[in-house]
């Protein structure tokens, strides 16, 4: 079984999605440790002992608040199959990187596809949450 | 009173944000099945025998034998089965369903089926005409009259796929004789009137539901029916909750894309250099069935001459039958591939005349009072020349064109283009017909009744911002839930660059009489239905006429950098200005426009898909590549304001416009790096490669 069937599956965590199954799209991206990973190349095996936090995790906390905050701001949510992903990637950038240049956040998103935005709004929405939630990530 | 272009917060953004919107596949029923189609293996062929094997308890076959009604799915022809009977004609077509509770069970069912077929020879090549189209316009093609000499080119465009991020599926119930299924859909009741004519049941007992959508670009309007017919005939023999939704490559593989095109222009030109007449082909691959074909080929034809008017027409176009998967809609609908085709040629015109192309185009811009393609009218203000110099201004077209012109390997293109709105000729007036209703309870709490889909373009938000702006009440106060046939009168479908501009101008209609009789404490509720605007006349068989009630216009300028050890496209910037009469909210179709660039440009230069034997070479988003966050760069994007006269606050189209100019654009300023005439996309490093190495 793969991480990404046992989150949406067996913990009904939905805000997980299945793109494309091969690690290409990054809907499915989860937290493995801090660090974005695609949950469905993961064998759930592999998640033993690990640090995995999905969308629903994450939307408790204070940053991605501010994150969410910023891509609606921003007008970076469309059809929004790619958000919550697009919100990890952003989360796992942010904390390696609390200042990225465009040329770092494109870079940084892009092992997640979307196909309604084009990207730019997202990528000003990254902007608009490092400004915003300047001191979130240290 | 603030301007209805000033941006709100889309509505749904948070719920998607924290993942809790629901799609298609997170629904889950108690004691649910899993359904997976079986698949012909062959492209053409008859069907000798089936051999099923013994089914475990649970499990079900699903086959042409369960179907109560008419083996059909219904779009326009009658010519596409639900399930094969006695032949298949394209590798992929369904012949079944295995339905059941665990999948790797299914898996294990679908493995030991067995299909006999005699194989028969499978077509591929565009021979086979199934619906020929030709209209004329002044004296027609007239290159022997007064031509000096005739210019001639040939443009090919490829296969595109929508590559939304959602797969498509299906997840329904059975309940006392009631059929309800829930789907990533863009049109409800296309769905419901598809599961009429197949289940034979009486109207309440069928129920189409839109769950959120992710993304559809066209490829959820007729496909979705489809599966939907599958289901519900499942759903009638085993009588327990099932979902049907495909993985990325199944999606891939059966669903429908952009038709394929092969155009040829000609161009009969005058002693004075100038275009005295235009004679265009267009062919068009429908693949195994007809489907939407014909209707996608009107819109291309429609748009041969883009943006700009030339006095004598020939316009002809076939659509061919192969044994291939079958195309359908897609964001565009055919003027993608013609704006490609009459960008490039007006261009490559130019140049053969050695005359600077920038003035040769603006030369033949469309005006006001202008006859369109098909001798109708363009009866509203064209601000094309305004629009062009801003776009100009904003990208620093003319050094930088000026520049590049001796610097190898930059290139700097731009291309203007039309599409018009909503449904091509009496589509809107004599099919869909569209019906609204809008409510307000004693609560003064009021509710927007259309079908309508919210697949991402917003409209779930822009509709409710024209009704509370309309009747001065705040958003919270209007609900616009997702359609569901049960509640929903049939407003149409989610397509054509229609929503706003027919189904907003009624709700804006209706919300204006609520506002008149506004009475607080009293339920109420007002329909309307679309009506004609009087001075539209369209002749649907001879193609004459007004083909649209109105246009959007754009104009898109791409800069690129070709590398010249390895042939990459690198972007380095896109600067657009629309006409889409008025916006209803600036983020939002300012959103609308960099998707639909970034779709464009995907399509000049970055994806690939095509055939062998007719499989689709490319199975999932691994080989077929859609643009990055890496590849994109930034765009400068600018709207003037046009208002339409039967547009809510003006409004006209917006989605599809975003598209169509993108390929052409970015197949200029590849030319112009390159300097190399491009007649084919996509533009891809293997063929950059071949032109620079022949010169």
């Amino acid at each position: 079984m793969r991480l990404l069937d046992f989150l949406r599956k067996e913990q009904h965590l939905t805000g997980t999605k299945e793109g494309c199954g091969e690690g290409e799209c990054g809907a499915c991206a989860i937290l493995f440790d801090g660090v974005i990973a695609h949950s469905c190349l993961i064998p759930l095996a592999n998640a033993a002992d690990h640090d995995i936090v999905t969308i629903e995790g994450f939307s408790k906390t204070k940053r991605f608040e501010v994150i969410a905050q910023a891509f609606v701001e921003a007008g970076a949510v469309q059809c929004g199959f790619c958000t919550p992903g697009m919100i990890i990637a952003t989360e796992s950038l942010l904390r390696k990187n609390p200042h990225p240049t465009v040329h770092e956040i494109k870079e940084a998103l892009s092992g997640n596809l979307c196909r309604c935005t084009g990207y730019q709004m997202i990528v000003q929405a990254v902007q608009i949450a490092c400004e915003k939630g300047a001191g979130l990530w240290p | 009173m603030r301007d209805i272009s000033t941006s709100i917060p889309r509505v749904d953004a948070w719920e998607k944000a924290s993942g809790q919107a629901k799609y298609v596949s997170d629904y889950v029923y108690p004691g649910m099945l899993y359904a997976k189609t079986f698949r012909s293996s062959i492209a053409s062929g008859k069907i000798l025998a089936r051999r099923y094997p013994r089914l475990p308890e649970g499990y079900a076959i699903i086959d042409y034998r369960d179907i109560p009604g008419k083996n059909v799915v219904k779009v326009i022809m009658e010519d596409m089965p639900i399930f094969a009977e006695t032949n298949v004609t394209y590798r992929g077509e369904p012949i079944l369903l295995v339905v059941g509770p665990d999948k790797e069970k299914i898996l294990e069912i679908m493995a030991s089926i067995q299909i006999d077929y005699q194989e028969t020879p499978a077509i591929f090549e565009w021979t086979n005409s199934i619906n020929h189209k030709h209209f004329s316009k002044g004296d027609g093609w007239k290159p022997s009259i007064e031509a000096a000499r005739v210019i001639e080119y040939t443009y090919k465009t490829p296969l595109q796929e929508q590559a939304y991020l959602e797969p498509q599926g299906f997840v329904g119930t059975y309940d006392a004789g009631k059929i309800s299924v829930i789907g990533s859909i863009q049109c409800p009741y296309y769905v419901k009137n598809a599961l009429l004519f197949a289940l034979g049941l009486p109207s309440d007992k069928i129920q189409v539901i839109q769950a959120a959508v992710g993304g559809a670009f066209g490829g959820k309007e007729e496909f979705p029916s489809l599966m939907a017919c599958q289901l519900a005939v499942a759903l009638l023999k085993v009588k327990k909750p099932i979902k049907l939704v495909y993985e990325r490559e199944e999606d891939i593989l059966v669903t429908t894309k952009r038709h394929p095109a092969t155009i040829k222009m000609q161009a009969a030109i005058d002693d004075n250099d100038h275009i005295s007449s235009l004679k265009v082909h267009i062919g068009i691959d429908a693949g195994a069935t007809t489907g939407l074909s014909g209707v996608v080929l009107m819109r291309a034809m429609i748009a041969a001459t883009g943006a700009y008017t030339i006095d004598h027409l020939d316009v002809s176009g076939d659509v061919y039958w192969t044994n291939q998967v079958p195309n359908g809609a897609f964001r565009g609908f055919g003027a993608p591939q013609m704006m490609f085709a009459i960008e490039m040629f007006m261009e490559h015109i130019a140049q053969d005349l050695k005359q600077d192309p920038f003035q040769f185009r603006l030369r033949y811009l469309a005006k006001m009072g202008d006859r369109t393609s098909t001798n109708g009218s363009f009866r509203d203000p064209i601000l094309l020349s305004e629009m062009i110099e801003q776009a100009m201004k904003i990208s620093d077209y003319h050094t930088k064109a000026a520049r590049f012109h001796s610097l190898k390997c930059h290139g700097i293109g731009w291309s203007v283009f039309l599409h018009g709105c909503g449904f091509t000729g009496s589509g809107e007036a004599l099919t869909i017909k569209a019906r609204i209703r809008l409510e307000k309870d004693n609560q003064d709490q009021v509710t927007i009744r259309v079908a309508a889909v919210d697949m991402g373009q917003g409209i779930r938000t822009t509709l409710r911002k024209l009704v509370s702006q309309i009747l001065e009440i705040p958003l919270s106060q209007v609900d616009f839930d997702l359609p569901d046939t049960d509640l929903v009168p049939d407003s149409g479908p989610t397509v054509a660059s229609r929503t706003m501009m027919i189904v907003g101008g009624l709700v804006a209609k209706a919300a204006e009489k609520m506002k008149a009789n506004w009475l607080s404490g009293k339920a109420i509720a007002y329909e309307e239905q679309y009506v004609q605007p009087p001075e539209i006349h369209w002749d649907e068989d001879k193609m004459q006429g007004d083909a649209y009630p109105a246009y959007s216009w754009g104009v898109n300028i791409v800069e690129v950098q070709v590398d010249p050890v390895t042939y990459e496209v690198t972007l380095m910037g896109i600067w657009s200005v629309y006409d889409c009469g008025k916006d209803i909210d600036r983020l939002i179709v300012t959103g609308q426009a960099d998707g639909g660039i970034a779709q464009g440009v995907g399509y000049g230069y970055l994806e690939v898909m095509d055939t062998y034997n007719g499989s689709i070479r490319q199975h999932n988003l691994t080989d077929y590549i859609i643009p990055s966050a890496a590849d994109m760069p930034s765009m400068w994007t600018q709207w003037v304001d046009n208002p339409y006269a039967y547009g809510p606050y003006g409004a006209k189209g917006v989605g599809e416009l975003t598209l169509v100019g993108g390929a052409p654009a970015v197949a200029k300023a590849i030319e112009m790096a390159i300097q190399h005439k491009i007649t084919q996309i996509p533009v891809t490093p293997e063929r950059i490669r071949e032109w620079m190495k022949s010169g």
